[in-house]
């Protein structure tokens, strides 16, 4: 009897764990506070006051959502995203697929360049749409160069095939981790 | 004739020839092994018939439970109980669970249990492969359970339509376990399939020419055949493309890349259509033998009702547009299929016009078993009659994807086959376990079921003329519908009390139920030739047959054959159509190669989803199992076969 | 307002028609098999005094051979009269007119972008969720989906059509009365299938004609200082990246267009009234009133918002 138990408390025990993994990734967060945006600052220079920010790896609020990195997917074509950033692989804009990161490919620092806009060009997105929305777009931007986690990455979407789907792209491992100025702008 | 006594001894109806030896040494070869190794290497078929049938009415509650709490939400309007997500992977899950893990494997692990009864045979044609399928199936109710509590439920619809359970719209891999859990529900309806075909054309006992066939086998074998057809066809659609839709991204649905949405529709319906059928043709293979033994005569129109059968399951695969009709298909294919639609109305009515000329020439014995058939009748022709109004195109368009779609489908499924099926349970569950099912409980349950059902459903077609659209989580008060909607999911709480009288009843009657003894109803099929439940090796000797109705025609006694081996598993086989003699085959023994097989395919498909090289490993890892399960020495076959007595045997 | 048994265009009647035919054959049909049934079962059941078998003389058993043939053919018979008037229904309401006014409906997870089509490009007109029709002409719907595939349908006027991405279809009827009439999504298209309604408000053709013109009217800038700063409030907070209002600088098609907002009775497609409150509560926490839909909770001050709210009620 008591083995019975302790099976029963295994069973559990796994249902759990397993409930635990699947949920964050396909929960759909539909009416939750919305996510707070970082502290964290534009940095233009290596020179900065005080002492040196630790670079945050947090990863972003949906990172690991797939259904908020395809509403992130969304907005990138919604808000023409495309315009200047053509699929991912740039165009007046830089490329978002590639390993190259100008301002840094922390969620933090991605939140920062689309929340505040980047010199030559890109403007600020913070009164144009909620924290949220720009969380779902930093999830998507990252999903483009394989740093979220694969099962959550978007495949193909109903449109032209221009590119690899996110979900076929290997992970990554970003060449510059977001110190201002340690890449140019190609 | 002769009536057929209930109390004769088994050595009568078994012939003389009978020796205890020979029952204790087939016992011996022909029973699994005991342990929990012999739980996982069991291969007898009713064994196997027997968890099947106990999994999937597991899963008919598991679908229950998902309908109560679905109806528990839209009992009121703007309810809160459940949000639109939980909703909608409720009602993905609760139809995946009634259609693929209830109906049809119900149905199958019936035949698989019952068949070679019926036939006379020492077992099923495939023993291994049917343990492989049963296995395969509860890998596929086990991922579907799991993933519904770890909130990865599949909440595109049973249907899963394109785009919606695309990758652009359905993220994460919730749609792909409903796609991966249709793989496995395939294999095990397919390997079923092949397994009924085989055993009934090759396994009969002799003498059981093709016109001597049961209903009920008749019934199985129709059904086989349409699943071989058309399991394929949502095998191909789910399983290779949407599956790779989602996850290499190909293009079968993208229409910006030359795909095309309509295209699944077309698939998953051709499988879909036949599917309504495939649930519902055994249902009606169940109430022949119900009818003949309550009204103590034997079935008017036996070809009839066998062309009915084959009639249905060809006309089953020409409707499936009439799912589509609001979908831009032209006019003239849309009135083709109208006319089959309502065409395939007409082999149910002879069916049920030959049921009632039976009753009303014979003698009714009113238990609930023949009450649910009853049932059957009033609320299936319900569903019948707005069936045919449904066929019309015209009518469709208003009607289509409405609570009224959900009124007709559950009228002809509640009532078309879980009602025969709850018949049929009452009649065969004392060859299953030995004990009768308690009759007073019996009609508890029939008439609370009867009562529910329509309670439930009839206000669902208003609900469904006055504007309410299928599927949805909630409705808002200004639409009227709170007052029949609550009136549903009151009938749906007597729906669910009438299944818990039931458990309850089955429960409580495998434990302590009236003994049955082999014959308790006098009925007249080959399985009650036998004691309840049947020994491992199904009968002493194999029967010979020479009527329809085996039991009833005997006079004297069951004549049999003998000489099949009783050192080893070995059975006789038949010719396919006058079941003559023609040769004798070694049957396999347990093992765990299926079982490993089936895991194996678990890691092929639902490693699948997160990656490719899963199916390369899981093939990998199979082919040890296929090995394994060929791996098999050869044997001496048993002395010769005789017929006894001699007279018989220039009969057949 | 939202039923299949008050027809008010001949498509919806001629199927209304075809349907009580339908039942009453049906329902005469079911009560003599239930009626036959019962009888067969209690003709001689219930009272048995032994467990003999029944046997059926050949006279007999030839004889329910004749009956069964003829209940048989006379299934038969039923199914073909069904068919033929199908046919002819279906055959009428398959005619498409030459010439009428011609919506363009594009579903869209969830609401419904209307577009009136006209010749002259500066007549089109674009609105959302609220489909005005003139009485007794027959209107001819083009129906496109923009992501998944929705179903149109208001059960008063026609059946319904899908809308399915890469396709084009079309669906046509003719009111036949004025007043509005209740139509909402068919077929399941993810989170918010069930609140995804619309409204057709069949008028007189000068009615028609007057809302029209009016819809057509560009908004004008408000003077008054509160709708002023709620015009700001709109173009700067995220409001103008989905919405259109005509005749002011918001032209995003991302969500429903909000010209003359105040007009229609409803908002967020049907689930609200359009009143004061509703409006407001809509937009504090649309995901409170539509969980999934994509209009997010925009954070506003207080003044904001009552200067929005002010400000989208102005559009008339």
């Amino acid at each position: 009897m008591s083995r019975r138990l302790s099976n029963h408390r295994v069973w559990m025990l796994a249902a759990l764990i397993v409930s635990g993994v699947a949920c964050e990734r396909e929960e759909r967060r539909l009416n939750e506070p919305p996510p707070q945006p970082p502290v964290t600052f534009v940095s233009q220079s290596p020179l900065q006051p005080g002492p040196n920010v630790v670079t945050d790896t947090a990863e972003g609020p949906f990172d690991d959502n797939a259904f908020g990195t395809m509403q992130g997917q969304q907005l990138f074509t919604q808000m023409n995203c495309t315009g200047c950033h053509a699929n991912g692989g740039g165009a007046m804009g830089p490329p978002l697929m590639d390993d190259e990161w100008i301002y840094g490919s922390n969620p933090n620092q991605i939140f920062a360049s689309i929340a505040e806009g980047r010199a030559n060009g890109m403007p600020s997105w913070k009164y144009k749409l909620t924290n949220e929305q720009i969380w779902q777009l930093v999830a998507y931007v990252r999903s483009l160069s394989g740093l979220t986690p694969k099962g959550a990455r978007p495949s193909r979407d109903d449109h032209m095939m221009v590119k690899p789907a996110p979900s076929q792209t290997p992970n990554a491992k970003p060449k510059n981790t977001g110190l201002p100025g340690s890449s140019q702008r190609p | 004739m002769t009536a057929h006594g209930t109390s004769l001894p088994a050595e009568t109806t078994l012939g003389t020839v009978a020796l205890e030896q020979d029952a204790a040494a087939l016992d011996e070869v022909w029973r699994d092994r005991p342990g929990f190794w012999g739980w996982l290497t069991a291969v007898d078929h009713k064994v196997i018939g027997k968890r099947y049938l106990i999994t999937t009415f597991l899963m008919f509650l598991a679908g229950g439970i998902e309908a109560a709490l679905m109806r528990t939400q839209l009992a009121r309007p703007e309810n809160t109980f459940l949000g639109p997500d939980k909703y909608n992977q409720l009602f993905t899950t609760h139809g995946t669970t009634m259609m693929f893990l209830f109906a049809v494997p119900m149905m199958n692990a019936m035949g698989i249990y019952f068949v070679p009864l019926m036939v006379g045979a020492r077992s099923i044609a495939f023993p291994r492969l049917n343990a492989f399928g049963y296995w395969n199936y509860v890998v596929a109710v086990v991922f579907l359970y799991v993933s519904l509590f770890a909130n990865t439920a599949p909440d595109a619809g049973w249907f899963a339509y394109v785009p919606l359970s695309g990758p652009a719209y359905s993220p994460g891999h919730r749609v792909d376990v409903w796609a991966q859990v249709v793989t496995f529900t395939e294999i095990a309806a397919l390997v079923a399939a092949v397994n009924i075909i085989v055993t009934t054309f090759k396994m009969r006992a002799p003498g059981m020419s093709l016109n001597r066939i049961p209903l009920f086998v008749w019934a199985q074998l129709v059904v086989s055949f349409m699943i071989v057809f058309a399991m394929p066809s949502v095998a191909v659609g789910s399983t290779l493309m949407l599956a790779m839709d989602r996850a290499v991204n190909t293009h079968w649905f993208n229409y910006t890349e030359g795909g095309d949405v309509l295209l699944w529709q077309h698939i998953f319906w051709f499988f879909g259509h036949p599917e309504v059928y495939i649930i519902f043709l055994p249902a009606l293979g169940f109430i022949t033998p119900i009818v003949e033994t309550f009204s103590r005569r034997k079935v008017f129109g036996y070809t009839a009702l066998v062309m009915s059968n084959i009639t249905t399951a060809f006309f089953a695969f020409g409707l499936w547009v009439h799912h589509m009709f609001a979908t831009p298909i032209p006019e003239l294919g849309q009135s083709l299929f109208t006319a089959a639609s309502m065409l395939i109305a007409i082999p149910t009515a002879v069916q049920i016009f030959c049921w009632i000329a039976t009753m009303w020439a014979g003698r009714l014995r009113f238990t609930t078993a023949i009450l649910f058939i009853l049932g059957f009748m009033f609320t299936f022709v319900n569903g019948g009659i707005t069936g045919v109004m449904l066929a019309s195109v015209a009518f469709d368009k208003q009607a289509h994807d409405t609570f009224f779609v959900v009124a007709h489908l559950h009228y002809v499924l509640l009532g078309g086959a879980v009602m025969p099926l709850f018949g049929a349970f009452y009649y065969w569950f004392p060859k299953i376990t030995g004990r009768m099912l308690s009759e007073t409980l019996g009609k508890w349950n029939f008439w609370l079921f009867v009562i529910g059902v329509n309670v439930t459903f009839f206000p669902m077609h208003i609900l469904g003329l006055n504007g309410m659209p299928r599927r949805v989580y909630t409705y808002l008060a200004a639409t009227g519908w709170g007052p029949l909607n609550l009136l549903a999911t009151i009938g749906a709480v007597t729906i669910a009390t009438s299944v818990l009288v039931f458990v309850i009843n089955a429960i409580s009657s495998w434990r302590s139920g009236e003994p049955a003894g082999e014959d308790p109803w006098g009925s007249s099929g080959l399985e009650w030739a036998t004691s309840s439940p049947a020994p491992s090796y199904n009968f002493l000797h194999t029967p010979l047959v020479t009527s329809r109705h085996p039991l009833w025609d005997t006079t004297v006694e069951q004549p049999v054959v003998t000489g099949l081996a009783t050192d080893h598993r070995e059975v006789l086989i038949t010719t396919a159509f006058d079941a003559r003699p023609d040769a004798r085959h070694e049957h396999p023994t347990g093992s765990i190669w299926p079982f490993y097989l089936a895991l194996c395919m678990g890691v092929v498909f639902i490693g699948s989803i997160f990656s490719p090289y899963f199916v390369l490993g899981g093939l990998g890892l199979s082919m040890l199992g296929l090995f394994g399960w060929g791996w098999q020495g050869s044997r001496a076959t048993g002395p010769e076969i005789v017929a006894t007595p001699k007279s018989i045997t220039e009969g057949i | 307002m939202h039923s299949f048994f008050n027809p008010t265009s001949p498509q919806a009647r001629a199927v209304a028609h075809l349907w009580w035919w339908m039942l009453g054959v049906g329902g005469v049909i079911w009560i003599g098999v239930a009626a036959i049934a019962v009888y067969a079962a209690l003709a001689n059941g219930g009272h048995r005094e032994s467990d003999d078998l029944q046997h059926v003389s050949p006279d007999t058993h030839s004889r329910m051979e004749r009956v069964v043939g003829v209940a048989g053919f006379a299934t038969v018979l039923v199914l073909v009269g069904f068919l033929i008037y199908d046919f002819a229904v279906g055959r009428a309401l398959a005619q498409h007119p030459q010439r009428g006014l011609t919506i363009q409906i594009t579903g869209q997870q969830w609401w419904w972008e209307v577009e009136y089509e006209s010749p002259d490009p500066s007549q089109r007109l674009v609105t959302a969720n609220e489909i005005h029709i003139p009485v007794g002409e027959p209107v001819q719907f083009k129906l496109r989906a923009a992501d998944v595939i929705h179903s149109f349908w208001a059960p008063n006027l026609n059946g319904k059509r899908d809308l399915i991405p890469g396709y084009m279809s079309t669906i046509w009827f003719k009111a036949d009365t004025a007043g509005v009439y209740r139509g909402q999504c068919a077929e399941f298209c993810g989170l918010q299938h069930a609140k995804m309604a619309f409204y057709i408000v069949a008028d007189p053709r000068p009615k028609f004609n007057a809302w029209y013109a009016a819809s057509s009217q560009p908004h004008q800038t408000p003077t008054d200082s509160t709708l002023l700063y709620g015009q700001r409030v709109f173009m700067t907070s995220g409001c103008a990246v989905c919405h259109t209002i005509s005749g002011t600088q918001a032209q995003s098609n991302v969500g429903p267009s909000l010209s003359h907002l105040e007009s229609r009775s409803t908002i967020a497609a049907g689930t609200l009234a359009n009143n004061h409150a509703n409006l407001m509560g809509w937009i504090v926490n649309p995901q409170a009133i539509k969980p999934g839909t994509r209009m997010p909770a925009i954070p506003l001050e207080p003044n904001q918002l009552t200067a929005l709210v002010a400000y989208l009620e102005s559009l008339k």
